[in-house]
């Protein structure tokens, strides 16, 4: 029978396809397929260890600085490096910052135009649109004139013609559910995210040198901190960090929460949809005492089965029998077969593309489909991203998630139970983000009392010159990206990679199912799901959205015989 | 077809160069390798504003030590400015807020072909017997210093001995010792 093919999935990072059974119009099955790569294993292969962050890094510009840290966690682990204290915390700053503008970026430009009707909000009342600004928020931008321009703008753009960004839309489906002046509202707050999401990034200018691909350091961070020197970080530039944070809580707490609360009501049947797996994984991150100690990160570190909240299981990177990879359905090849599942350390990157020469029709659901290898835990398909972070540190009793998490359960009167959903994950991510600005500024209050008592070392020499390095070693290192957990393995040899991989959120979430059959993240969540018009997928996309897919978008496409091919057609 | 390399490009450049199409109604001259004069004419060294530590012969040495504290070239760093052409020392980043050197990593060349693949990011160029600010990347070649030499050459020429003896003495708040320590001498 044919399934329902969406391909290419818009509005996120990479390249994905989805197919999906469709039966009297309910989702009984569905594939995930990722289907472009890269080969950066392959390309690390031989290098400085200390290079690698460079390269990881540029695995993505949409999340960019998640694969220069775990990166250099990754070396430092293999070597025994800890970075001093006020590296911990640049480091923090910088993740922070990468938190906020992602997940900004995620739900207005993203993930919005899902829940959004755009052509809606041209019969909006300005007025009305005002009142409802106001009374949810505190945000200055929220005049009736104010709301009639950005309505009129969008009334002249889409009387052009040329719809550009908006084109191709599914507006007027009946799945929408926002009256007019909250469409309004929110198209009103995509424009200004637009422009927002260009300021917080300039602390990766500041402490890294540029964004996107700021630059990190194995053994710290490579800025200096100097109050009495123009020419090192100042004053002047603290100060413009210090700006920067509080910019960034004010729109995310007076124009992203208030959206999400006031947006969220109108489709709380979607508190029951796109839930799928019941299992969660997070590595945790945003240490306080060091990497080496998980029990004062922020985000806790740890994995919940079956959706059991009273039982944390720990977590541990470097035990083989914890995570595998496996190839059932992946376009790949393992020396022990393609029923074999291997630890990172022993990770192997052999492209073995076997699906149909494009273009084509389906995919062959039955043999390898995707690009993504599966990974499990102790066997489990788990989700990852800011779900499993909230119910992973709500389970341990971290008290700041559990304040935000049941403020925002209690404002929509709606059990914990609506969690495990889309609108859950959603609602998970713009949370996170009201405590990630809160746990910025103090992690720049704390750098800034550093500073007073003159801590001003930002690296740890000790292991930075390979002639101090054992013959062999081996890391890991871990990290928790906006969508989820993120791991980079390595072997050195003599001073020169001998292996690494990478384990990446979207590859726990979006990957094609294991030998057992068991489905990943995005293709259980997607069963059950009901389309309102099988012809405009909105609720595929609207679940598929929710985890924020990244990809990550290839530069090289190998054909089957392995040779490299120069160009890409695009379908 | 305008070649706009990077990884990635300036995100002000990209929007200089769309700009002076549709504004100027024309295209940018563009160099051998069909990047845009406009940002791509000068070396990050030859406009970086640490350039002088360079000429004086004043490097840091080891990440986060006394020099890198006070800003000095970051060429024993593995700084890639002498060999990339870019528009980083002056546009900078984000809004002119910074660029790599600023920040106290250096370049790693992430405009020029195959960067990637020039030596560990970390292993220094061999010294430049100096190319001169009015070079372009037409008459210079596609020289990417490959095959580095480790050690550092002495290119300091007796100007630029002078100049670091100056700098030093300013910082350690010393009268010049000689009328031949003075600028312009």
């Amino acid at each position: 029978m044919a399934r329902m093919v969406v391909d290419p999935i818009t509005r996120i990072e990479g390249h994905l396809r989805i197919e999906a059974v469709v039966e009297n119009g309910t989702i009984t099955d569905a594939y995930s397929s990722g289907t472009m790569v890269r080969g950066f294993e392959k390309i690390l292969k031989g290098r400085d260890p200390r290079d690698a962050w460079a390269f990881t890094e540029r695995a993505c510009g949409v999340c960019t600085t998640v694969h220069a840290l775990a990166s250099v966690r990754t070396v430092e682990d293999a070597l025994g490096i800890s970075v001093p204290k006020n590296a911990e915390l640049i480091r923090n700053l910088m993740f922070c910052t990468q938190y906020a503008q992602d997940h900004v970026v995620h739900f207005y430009h993203l993930h919005a135009l899902d829940w959004v009707d755009v052509v809606s909000a041209l019969s909006a009342d300005p007025q009305k649109t005002a009142q409802i600004a106001t009374s949810i928020s505190p945000w200055p931008k929220s005049s009736p004139k104010y709301f009639g321009a950005v309505q009129q703008r969008l009334k002249t753009f889409v009387e052009s013609g040329q719809l550009g960004i908006f084109a191709n839309g599914y507006w007027g489906n009946p799945s929408y559910k926002l009256p007019p002046e909250v469409n309004l509202l929110a198209v009103a707050h995509y424009l200004e995210a637009l422009e927002w999401q260009r300021e917080i990034v300039k602390t990766h200018a500041i402490f890294g040198g540029k964004n996107p691909h700021p630059n990190y350091l194995v053994g710290g961070v490579p800025c200096s901190i100097n109050p009495d020197e123009v020419n090192a970080i100042n004053m002047d530039r603290l100060n413009y960090v210090g700006s920067l944070i509080k910019q960034a809580t004010a729109f995310v707490e007076q124009v992203y929460l208030p959206d999400l609360m006031a947006i969220a009501p109108f489709y709380t049947d979607w508190a029951a949809i796109g839930g799928g797996l019941k299992n969660y994984l997070a590595y945790g991150d945003l240490p306080t005492r060091g990497y080496n100690q998980p029990d004062y990160f922020k985000f806790a570190r740890g994995a919940i089965l079956d959706r059991n909240l009273n039982e944390v299981h720990p977590v541990n990177g470097r035990d083989a029998a914890e995570i595998q990879e496996y190839i059932a359905h992946s376009w790949y090849k393992y020396t022990a077969g393609d029923s074999a599942g291997l630890h990172p350390f022993a990770g192997e990157t052999e492209f073995d593309y076997t699906g149909p020469t494009p273009p084509y029709e389906q995919l062959n659901v039955d043999g390898k489909y995707s690009w993504l290898k599966t990974p499990r835990w102790k066997g489990h398909a788990m989700e990852v991203g800011p779900l499993a972070r909230l119910l992973v540190s709500y389970a341990k009793g971290n008290t700041d998630v559990k304040e935000v998490v049941n403020e925002a359960l209690a404002k929509l009167n709606v059990p914990v139970t609506a969690l495990f959903s889309t609108l859950g994950r959603t609602a998970a991510r713009g949370l996170e983000t009201r405590l990630i600005v809160h746990w910025m500024q103090g992690f720049f209050d704390e750098l800034m009392g550093q500073i007073k008592v003159g801590e001003l070392s930002t690296f740890t020499r000790d292991k930075w010159e390979p002639s101090t390095w054992p013959a062999t070693a081996e890391g890991v290192g871990l990290s928790e990206a906006p969508r989820g957990a993120l791991a980079h393995w390595i072997r050195i040899k003599d001073g020169k990679i001998d292996n690494y991989q990478l384990v990446v959120p979207s590859t726990w979430n979006a990957s094609p199912r294991d030998g057992k059959g068991q489905r990943s993240a995005y293709e259980e969540s997607l069963v059950g799901t009901h389309l309102a018009n099988p012809d405009q997928p909105l609720e595929i996309l609207r679940t598929v959205h929710s985890f924020d897919p990244c990809i990550a978008c290839a530069v090289h496409l190998y054909d089957p015989d392995g040779k490299h091919l120069h160009q890409v057609k695009v379908l | 077809m305008i070649n706009v390399p990077g990884c990635p490009p300036i995100a002000d450049v990209m929007t200089g160069v769309v700009t002076h199409v549709l504004v100027l109604g024309r295209g940018p001259e563009l160099d051998g390798l069909g990047r845009p004069r406009e940002f791509y004419s000068r070396r990050v060294h030859d406009t970086c504003y640490r350039r002088a530590y360079y000429d004086a012969g004043l490097f840091v040495e080891s990440w986060d030590d006394e020099k890198a504290r006070k800003g000095y070239c970051l060429y024993k760093m593995g700084c890639r400015g002498p060999v990339t052409y870019n528009a980083c020392s002056v546009t900078k980043w984000n809004g002119g807020v910074s660029y790599p050197i600023q920040s106290g990593h250096g370049c790693i060349g992430c405009s020029e072909a195959g960067f990637w693949d020039n030596e560990p990011f970390y292993q220094h160029l061999a010294s430049f017997p100096g190319f001169g600010i009015e070079n372009t990347a037409d008459s210079i070649g596609t020289v990417l210093g490959v095959g580095a030499v480790a050690g550092v050459a002495a290119h300091a020429i007796t100007t630029n001995i002078r100049k670091k003896n100056l700098i030093e003495q300013e910082r350690s708040g010393d009268e010049p010792t000689s009328k031949r320590d003075e600028p312009g001498t």
